[in-house]
C-alpha cells in the first residue's frame, strides 16, 4: 500500500490504538447532551462536540475522530475533514502554552515579526514546533479582530494586547 | 471638526455595562413585539439601515425577501465572525453591550417570523466574547426575555452561541451556513439565496452585529431620526476601526460618512512618528488602496464606491511611508491564499500565485514582467470564482500595482525594497505546515 501522508488519520502509525479509546469525563459529558437539545440535526453539533474535546485532550487525535464520529452519527472522514478545514483544531498535541502571534498587516506594521522571532529564537524552536518540555508552541496566525490593539498576541484563549518583546519578554517566565 | 457620537456605543463605558441591570428591560422590543411584524420590516427600510457586514445591503429589503408560510423553519443567523483584517467593531459591542445585540436580534426573529431558536456565529477565537454572550443570554432568560411567550405576545425565540473554529470563508453567509450545519466552511452556489433556501433547508437571514444592534434604536427612536445621522441612502450611526501607522488607534463612531482624512489626521491625531502618509486601505484588507491624494472624502458606502474602494467593514488601515508596499501586499496575499476554501480553481490556484509572486518580488527573484503578470492573474481570479473571497483577493494587488508601479519595478531592477522602506519579516524564516 502507498505510504500515506502522515497528516491523514489512517496513516499506520496513526490509526486509533483500541488501548487509547477515549471518553468525554461526566462533566463534558452533560455539556454535550446539553448541545443536542439546541440544533435541530445532531451533524451541526460537531463543531461544538470538537471544542469540548479540544478543551479536554489538547488536540483532536485520530482516536477523538472516531469517538466524536461515533457519538454523532458520522463517518471519521467526514469528521476530520471539518477538523483539517478549521484552523483552531489542532492535529497535533501542542504545547501547554499556545504562542499565536498575529502577523497580519495591522500587527505587522506594529512590529509584530520582531515578537514572533525573538519567541522562535529565544525558545530555540521552528515556526510551528513545541518546546521539549512540553510548555510552549509558537505559531503564526492571521487577524485576531483586535488591530486597534496591536500587535496581538493570543495565548491559549486570552488576548494579549499592544504587545512587544520587553513585554513577551517579562510574561513568559509567568507562563509555567 | 465633526464631533464623535454615542449612540451605538451609548452604554460601553458604563461600570458592568454587559450586565442587563445596566441595559434595561428590552423597551424597543417590547414596542416592536406589540406591532406586527411587516410593520417592523416597514420600519427598518424607511431607516434605510444598509448592512455593516460588509456588502451594504440595505436590511429592511433583507428581511421582507423571507417567503411566508415556507414548508421548512425560518431561522436568523448574527455574523459575528469578525475576521476581515483592520475590522475590530463588533468584538467591542459584543463584549461591552451584549443586550444590545441581543435585544436587536429577538426584534428581527419577531420581523421575519423566525422560529425559536437562532444562533450567533461568533469567531472561535473570540472565547470570552463567547462566555459575554452566553451569560447575558442566562440573564435574558432569567428575565422573561427570551424563551417561551416573551412579553406575553405568544412569540417563542432562544438563542445559541455557536463558535467558529478559525476560518475567516465562514464569514460569507452561506460558508457560515454551512459552518453552522456542521460542515467544512465552503461557500453556496447562489441561487438558491439564504433567504429562501439557508440553514437547515429554511429561509435565513444572516446579519451583521452592528447591523442587528442598529435595530433596537432604530424601533425606540424612529426611522427619521435614524435617517438624522448621515445622508440619504447612507444612514446611521457607524462604528470606524482605525488601525496600521497612526497615533490613535481605535474604534469611532460617528455619523455615517467621516471624512477619512479628518478621521485620521484630526481624530486618530495622525501618522505615527509623524511620518508621510503612503496609502490607506479603507474598507478591511479586501478594499482597493487609496493614495494621500484621494482621501478627502466621506466614508460612507456610495462615496468610497465611487472613489475605486469599497467601505466593506470598515475597517481602515493606514500605511507611512517606511511600508515596502509590495511586502504590505504580500502579507494580505498570504492571508487570502491561506483563507482561500479551496473549492474554485481561479481562487485557490491564483490565490497562492499571488502570494508566490510577491514573496518572489521581495526575495530579489522578481522578473521585469512580474508586475503584469500580477495584473493578469487578478483578472484570472476577479468574477471568475464563486464567491466574493476570490474579488476580495485581488482589491489590493490590482490597486497596488497601479498606483505604486514604479516601487514594484525598482523590487526587479535593484533587488531590494525602496530606500527608506521596509519589510518586517525574516526572509530565512521557515514557514510552519499547515
Ligand atoms: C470572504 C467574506 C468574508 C466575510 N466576512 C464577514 C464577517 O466576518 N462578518 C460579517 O458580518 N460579514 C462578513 N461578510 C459579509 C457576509 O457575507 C454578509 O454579507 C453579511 O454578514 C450580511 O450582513 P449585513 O447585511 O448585516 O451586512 C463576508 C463576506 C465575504 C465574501
Ligand atoms: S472564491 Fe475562493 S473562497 Fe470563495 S468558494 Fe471559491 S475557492 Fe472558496
Ligand atoms: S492584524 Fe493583528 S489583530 Fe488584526
Amino acid at each position: 500500500m502507498a505510504d500515506l501522508h502522515p497528516d491523514n488519520p489512517y496513516a499506520k502509525d496513526r490509526f486509533p490504538d483500541r488501548a487509547k479509546q477515549v471518553e468525554f469525563p461526566p462533566e463534558h459529558k452533560a455539556r454535550f447532551e446539553h448541545l443536542l437539545t439546541r440544533y435541530p440535526t445532531k451533524e451541526a453539533c460537531l463543531l461544538p462536540t470538537l471544542h469540548l474535546a479540544q478543551e479536554v485532550w489538547g488536540w483532536i487525535s485520530p482516536e477523538v475522530v472516531h469517538y466524536v464520529g461515533s457519538l454523532l452519527d458520522l463517518s471519521p472522514a467526514q469528521v476530520f475533514g471539518v477538523v483539517s478545514f478549521y484552523n483552531m483544531y489542532n492535529q497535533k498535541p501542542v504545547g501547554k502554552y499556545h504562542l499565536q502571534v498575529c502577523t497580519n498587516l495591522s500587527c505587522m506594521v506594529s512590529n509584530a515579526y520582531d515578537i514572533y522571532d525573538h519567541l522562535c529564537d529565544r525558545l530555540k524552536i521552528n515556526p510551528g514546533e513545541t518546546t521539549k518540555d512540553g510548555l510552549y508552541t509558537v505559531v503564526e496566525v492571521e487577524c485576531l479582530g483586535s488591530c486597534g490593539t496591536a500587535p496581538v498576541v493570543q495565548i491559549n484563549n486570552d488576548y494579549h494586547e499592544n504587545m512587544d518583546v520587553a513585554k513577551m519578554d517579562a510574561l513568559l517566565p509567568t507562563l509555567k | 471638526m465633526t464631533e464623535p457620537i454615542k449612540v451605538l456605543t451609548a452604554n460601553i463605558d458604563k461600570p458592568n455595562s454587559a450586565s442587563i441591570e445596566t441595559y434595561g428591560d428590552y423597551a424597543a422590543a417590547r414596542k416592536a413585539l406589540a406591532m406586527k411584524p411587516e410593520d417592523v420590516v416597514t420600519l427598518v427600510k424607511d431607516s434605510e439601515l444598509r448592512g455593516r457586514g460588509g456588502a451594504g445591503f440595505p436590511t429592511g429589503m433583507k428581511w421582507s425577501f423571507v417567503p411566508k408560510n415556507a414548508p421548512k423553519p425560518t431561522y436568523l443567523l448574527c455574523n459575528a465572525d469578525e475576521s476581515e483584517p483592520g475590522t475590530f467593531k463588533d468584538r467591542v459591542l459584543i463584549e461591552q453591550d451584549p443586550h444590545l445585540l441581543l435585544e436587536g436580534m429577538l426584534i428581527a426573529a419577531y420581523a421575519i417570523g423566525s422560529c425559536p431558536m437562532g444562533y450567533i456565529y461568533i469567531r472561535g477565537e473570540f472565547y470570552f466574547g463567547a462566555t459575554v454572550l452566553d451569560k447575558a443570554l442566562e440573564e435574558a432568560r432569567a428575565k422573561g426575555f427570551l424563551g417561551k411567550n416573551i412579553f406575553g405576545t405568544g412569540f417563542d425565540f432562544d438563542m445559541t452561541v455557536h463558535r467558529g473554529a478559525g476560518a475567516y470563508i465562514c464569514g460569507e453567509e452561506t460558508g457560515l451556513i454551512e459552518s453552522v450545519e456542521g460542515h467544512r466552511g465552503q461557500p453556496r452556489v447562489k441561487p438558491p439565496f439564504p433567504a429562501v433556501v439557508g440553514v437547515f433547508g429554511g429561509p435565513t437571514v444572516v446579519n451583521n452585529v452592528e447591523t442587528l444592534a442598529c435595530v433596537p434604536l432604530i424601533v425606540k427612536n424612529g426611522a427619521e431620526w435614524f435617517k438624522g445621522f448621515g445622508t440619504p441612502k447612507n444612514t446611521g450611526p457607524k462604528l470606524y476601526c482605525v488601525s496600521g501607522n497612526v497615533k490613535k488607534p481605535g474604534v469611532y463612531e460617528f455619523p455615517m460618512g467621516i471624512n477619512l482624512k479628518e478621521l485620521i489626521y484630526d481624530h486618530c491625531g495622525g501618522i505615527t512618528g509623524d511620518r508621510k502618509l503612503k496609502a490607506v486601505i479603507p474598507g478591511g484588507a479586501s478594499a482597493p488602496m487609496l493614495l494621500p491624494d484621494e482621501i478627502d472624502l466621506p466614508l460612507n458606502f456610495d462615496a468610497v464606491m465611487k472613489a475605486g474602494s469599497m467601505l466593506g467593514s470598515a475597517g481602515i488601515i493606514v500605511l507611512d511611508e517606511s511600508v515596502c508596499i509590495v511586502d504590505a501586499v504580500w502579507r494580505l496575499a498570504k492571508f487570502f491564499a491561506h483563507e482561500s476554501c479551496g473549492q474554485c480553481t481561479p481562487c485557490r490556484e491564483g490565490t497562492n500565485w499571488l502570494e508566490s509572486i510577491l514573496d518572489r518580488l521581495e526575495r530579489g527573484e522578481g522578473r521585469p514582467q512580474d508586475a503584469d503578470l500580477l495584473l493578469d492573474m487578478s483578472d484570472n481570479i476577479g468574477g471568475k470564482s464563486l464567491c466574493a473571497l476570490g474579488d476580495a483577493a485581488i482589491g489590493p494587488v490590482i490597486s497596488s500595482v497601479r498606483k505604486f508601479r514604479d516601487e514594484y519595478v525598482y523590487h526587479v531592477t535593484h533587488k531590494s525594497c525602496l530606500p527608506g522602506t521596509r519589510r518586517y519579516r525574516r526572509l530565512d524564516m521557515p514557514v510552519a505546515a499547515h
